[in-house]
């Protein structure tokens, strides 16, 4: 520690350790079957978590002794590693059901992915906290995509498109930085343009888009974007409403087809594609107000959700800790993350605030998506909740993702 | 803006998601019920229904396990069908069949391949069944006979049927319960109460422990095993007796109320009516509309009783003082009556008689005289006729006995409100010789052969009775239900059955039973022979009388009351007399001495004479 540290945020790490401890009684409940065994079993999930757990404090005494100057003088070297590490998949890696996405040591797999984020976090911030890098500028936003995308690029093929979508979450920290609005704005078009079609079919969302152009098209007759540009965008969505039913049915393969369908209502599968939903749904809503006890949810018990210890573990904290537990869980993720937006504000250094953001943005997207997908409104995306979901890798990567935002949080008044 | 966008994104997705859990959790209650629909199987626990015993102990009814072989289509695996035809002789194409209709019933739950699997079929199926996946054994419980008769005493046991579900929560699809006879009566004693596991069940639908470690298990309760109140050798030999006769037996110990023999005939061995058999045969029973087999006429039939009734009017004469012992009635071949000469035959005997050989020669205008007496010590007919009526009533006639048998019936003894009705009263009024032929037990009067069973004890005791009942020992120990420990009194003085009893005994010792005599025992009995009428393609016609006897014996300790009534049998001594004769001696000694007797009765058959009216030809009766 320097002689500057202003000591670590306990408040994050107390959240942090909440949400551990949790997870792993959650996981326990999960992974324990109908045989009750020692909690250190390392032959059942619980007991490898347990070693996870361990390991990770190991980690964090790690991330934590080392210089705060040291993650933002070697985040370059950390990116490349990581896009090594990844690219070296496509040779070294060991398939785990159809996903080309771990190395394999003995009995223990490690996932590059999860550390992916963090070492992409690093290049990003370092990048942004250039002072020659003016966000505004076209040609430093397409160096800022390139850093960005170039590892969820080398992770789609795997395939894992769930881990790739994570990527999305650095557009928080450009946002912040000073990246325009328009993109969201874009962005967010784009996708209320691709679910209205789904939905309506794309004559309703055409006959919208012009209705809405006509409206600012005599109103905001004096203001900017203008008329050119009003019906520039017009054309542009009424063009993407179209080729989005193309590429629904042409380019999306059934599998992904199925998945929007059964989010949006428009089919009713209990037991084939939407089986996952459902049952999740049934755990969860058996919970009622209290739930029905620790290792006592009959649905957990039963095994009826599929990979209720990883991606599904949100399931099982419906059912036995009720409305009460599930309530608390979000909450918590919600303290967290707002918690550690004002230590991001609170940092003078522009690297430390760009990690900072990046760290919510990537925990937020996994939040977003993993409990969207439990709770049955969105579509099912493949990706852990952070610090709850069974797994060494996801695991480690989003300690030391917090970790070194904590250790950096500490270091801000060095500057 | 740059810096809140985060905050509120953040926050409103926290609030979606709580919302979206408040919704799935607190307001919709489908998916609790679905959860417990998926992950729980109840599964219950069957007990052995109890075994029934007769009065002496000897086993009537036990248990046989039973195997079906069952199937849950979504488990099964490729097996060797060959080898599982062969066991099961099977062709493949059955196999295949029921299959089928096992997967479209449904996938997940089990359906009967083969039911009831012989001895040597489970045996050699047992072995190899680890090989069938899918498959399996489903071991129940059912009846096993030790008896080939009796079968309207014990009743049956069937599957319940929707209406029983719907009534009694108890029950569920493919529960078995008693129907008729004692396995209905007491069937909460006989199948005791069923035990409940709830399984912890997986995705895969298999069986993972028990729910919460079964805290909302219970145990099965064994039924209890009962002694009934019969006679099992006597029910035997009296079924034997009434081969190819048509009618019913009813035998009661006075000193208890117990019911020693309950026969119908025809009847069937309660062996048919279990398991794969059952329904077929229950059918053909059932649509036996001419012999009707399942027609117990011990409590159902409901016959004019024809002289036996003679002996309760002589109670209500002396009970009500219009008669002494010593007053005689003349007979002049019957009773005339009425102003237009109208007559109620009688048979040629001494005259005029008192009332001892009146009993015991069953003098028709003797108890006319009595009777009119009754009724016309009142100022009015029907004043004389409610008190005639309450007096009977105490004899339990007239009503239903209030036993603990299944079924029964409360045959007829008039009141002036009926005669009221009849003769459209106060228009017309109506006087004793209007209902004389209650007199003599024909008329309105109506009896089920218990009720004449239950009389004949009675006046054994002397004026008290016990319900009738079928039911002994629970578990061993003897019954103690007050309706059946209780002596219901008549409204007549004990020290009037005295001169009536000799009048029976009189019946035996000179009168219309002397035929019927047992060496060492002293009976009190009564013969009747009521004429009977059908209607035939809408003519009223007369058959061949109906054979009536009722006894109690010995006379000074009666040990058995006993009424035999033998459709078509022609007069009293006849059939019922020979028959209630070798019932007695039966119980009482054990033995037959009388076989020639024997050997008339087991070798004559009325079915000839059953056949007459059904025939279509013009026949004659009473030959």
């Amino acid at each position: 520690m320097t002689k500057n540290s202003a000591g670590f945020d306990w408040i994050s790490i107390f959240i942090y350790l909440a949400l551990i401890t949790f997870g792993w009684a959650n996981i326990y409940s999960a992974s324990l079957g109908s045989n009750a065994g020692s909690f250190f079993d390392l032959s059942q999930p619980y007991g490898k978590q347990a070693l996870f757990i361990g390991l990770s404090i190991f980690l964090i005494v790690i991330v934590l002794s080392l210089e705060a100057k040291f993650y933002q003088r070697f985040s370059s070297v950390i990116y490349i590693l990581s896009l090594l590490s990844l690219a070296g998949l496509f040779v070294f890696g060991k398939t785990i059901s159809g996903a080309t996405s771990w190395y394999s040591f003995g009995s223990f797999g490690v996932q590059p992915s999860e550390f992916a984020k963090f070492a992409t976090a690093l290049a990003l911030a370092k990048y942004l906290s250039d002072i020659h890098t003016n966000i505004k500028k076209l040609s430093n936003q397409i160096k800022a995509f390139i850093i960005i995308a170039l590892p969820a690029l080398l992770i789609i093929p795997q395939p894992d498109p769930g881990s790739a979508l994570v990527y999305a979450a650095f557009f928080f920290p450009l946002y912040r930085e000073g990246l325009s609005g328009f993109y969201l704005f874009a962005g967010l078009s784009c996708v209320a343009v691709f679910i209205l079609t789904l939905l309506a079919g794309p004559i309703w969302v055409s006959a919208g888009v012009i209705l809405v152009g006509l409206f600012l098209f005599f109103r905001k007759r004096k203001k900017r974007p203008g008329r050119i540009l009003i019906t520039f965008f017009g054309i542009i969505a009424i063009g993407l409403s179209f080729s989005v039913n193309y590429i629904f049915e042409n380019v999306f393969e059934q599998r992904h087809r199925d998945r929007f369908n059964i989010v949006l209502g428009k089919e009713v599968d209990s037991k084939g594609i939407g089986y996952n939903t459902n049952q999740s749904e049934i755990a969860i809503g058996s919970g009622g107000w209290l739930g029905k006890g620790w290792t006592q949810g009959t649905q957990t018990k039963g095994q009826f959700v599929p990979e209720q210890h990883t991606d599904y573990i949100f399931s099982t904290v419906g059912e036995e800790w009720g409305f009460l537990g599930s309530a608390t869980v979000i909450l918590l993720f919600v303290l967290l993350l707002l918690r550690l937006i004002r230590l991001a504000e609170r940092q003078r250094n522009q690297f430390y605030r760009v990690y900072g953001y990046s760290v919510i943005g990537i925990l937020f997207i996994h939040f977003l998506v993993n409990i969207g997908m439990v709770i049955g409104i969105f579509p099912t995306v493949g990706i852990p909740l952070p610090f709850f979901s069974y797994g060494g890798s996801g695991l480690w990567g989003f300690t030391i993702l917090l970790f070194i935002f904590i250790k950096l949080d500490s270091d801000r008044l060095s500057f | 803006m740059r810096k809140i966008l985060l905050y509120i994104t953040i926050l409103t997705t926290g609030l979606i998601f709580i919302g979206r859990l408040f919704y799935l959790q607190i307001v919709d209650t489908s998916l609790a019920i679905r959860s417990q629909d998926n992950a729980i199987k109840v599964v219950y626990d069957y007990p052995q229904r109890g075994y029934i015993y007769d009065r002496d102990g000897k086993l009537m009814v036990s248990n046989q396990p039973s195997y079906d072989v069952m199937v849950i289509p979504r488990n099964l695996k490729p097996f060797d069908t060959t080898e599982f035809c062969g066991i099961l002789n099977l062709s493949r194409e059955d196999l295949e069949k029921k299959l089928d209709k096992a997967r479209i019933y449904s996938p997940m739950l089990p359906s009967v391949v083969i039911p009831q699997l012989t001895k040597s079929e489970y045996a050699i199926l047992q072995e190899k069944m680890r090989k069938y996946e899918g498959f399996y054994i489903q071991k129940r419980s059912l009846r096993d006979y030790q008896v080939d008769h009796s079968a309207n005493v014990l009743g049956y046991i069937a599957e319940v049927n929707q209406k029983i579900i719907n009534e009694n929560p108890y029950y569920i699809s493919g529960d078995l319960i008693g129907r008729a006879g004692v396995e209905s009566y007491y069937e909460e004693l006989l199948r005791g109460v069923k035990g409940v596991k709830h399984i912890q069940k997986d995705r895969f639908n298999r069986d993972i422990g028990p729910y919460k470690n079964g805290i909302y298990d219970t145990l099965p309760e064994k039924g209890k095993d009962i002694s009934l109140t019969v006679d099992a050798e006597l029910q035997a030999y009296g079924t034997k007796l009434m081969k190819n006769k048509r009618g019913g037996i009813v035998a009661i110990e006075p000193e208890s109320g117990e019911i020693l023999t309950l026969i119908t005939a025809p009847t069937y061995d309660p062996a048919k009516l279990v398991g794969r058999k059952r329904s077929p045969n229950f059918t053909e029973l059932y649509y036996d509309t001419i012999a009707r087999p399942l027609y117990d006429r011990g409590l159902l039939a409901e016959y004019p009783p024809g002289s036996p009734f003679k002996t309760l009017n002589a109670l209500i004469g002396l009970q009500e003082g219009v008669v002494d012992t010593n007053d005689k009635f003349s007979c002049n071949h019957g009773y005339a009556y009425g102003s237009r000469g109208r007559k109620l035959g009688c048979h040629a005997h001494k005259s005029p008689l008192d009332m001892i050989p009146g009993i015991a020669q069953s003098c028709n205008a003797y108890f006319a005289n009595v009777y009119r007496r009754v009724i016309e010590k009142y100022p009015t007919s029907q004043e004389g006729m409610d008190v005639w009526n309450s007096h009977l009533k105490s004899f339990g006639l007239g009503d239903y006995l209030g036993s603990d048998l299944s079924t029964g019936r409360p045959g007829k003894i008039p009141d002036s409100e009926y005669y009221n009705r009849i003769y459209d009263y106060p228009t017309y009024n109506w006087y004793a010789t209007a209902t004389i032929s209650n007199a003599i037990g024909q008329g309105e009067v109506l009896m089920t052969p218990i009720q004449l069973a239950n009389m004949a004890a009675t006046i054994g005791n002397k004026g008290w009775y016990y319900t009738p009942h079928i039911l002994k020992e629970i578990d061993g120990k003897p019954i103690k239900e007050e309706k059946y420990t209780t002596k219901n009194h008549t409204t007549i003085d004990p020290r009037h059955f005295d001169p009536v009893v000799e009048g029976m005994h009189e019946v035996y010792k000179s009168g219309t039973a002397s035929t019927l005599r047992i060496p060492g025992v002293e009976i009190a009995g009564k013969t009747g022979t009521a004429e009977n009428f059908a209607k035939i393609d809408g003519k009223r016609v007369q058959l061949t009388d109906h054979s009536i006897f009722v006894a109690f014996a010995p006379v000074d300790n009666p040990k058995i009351a006993i009424a035999v009534f033998v459709e078509n049998g022609y007069w009293g001594s006849r059939y019922a007399g020979r028959m209630a004769s070798l019932m007695i001696e039966k119980y009482l000694k054990g033995t037959i001495t009388r076989t020639d007797m024997e050997s008339w009765i087991l070798s004559h058959s009325l079915e000839e004479e059953y056949a007459k009216p059904i025939s279509g030809e013009p026949f004659i009766i009473n030959q």
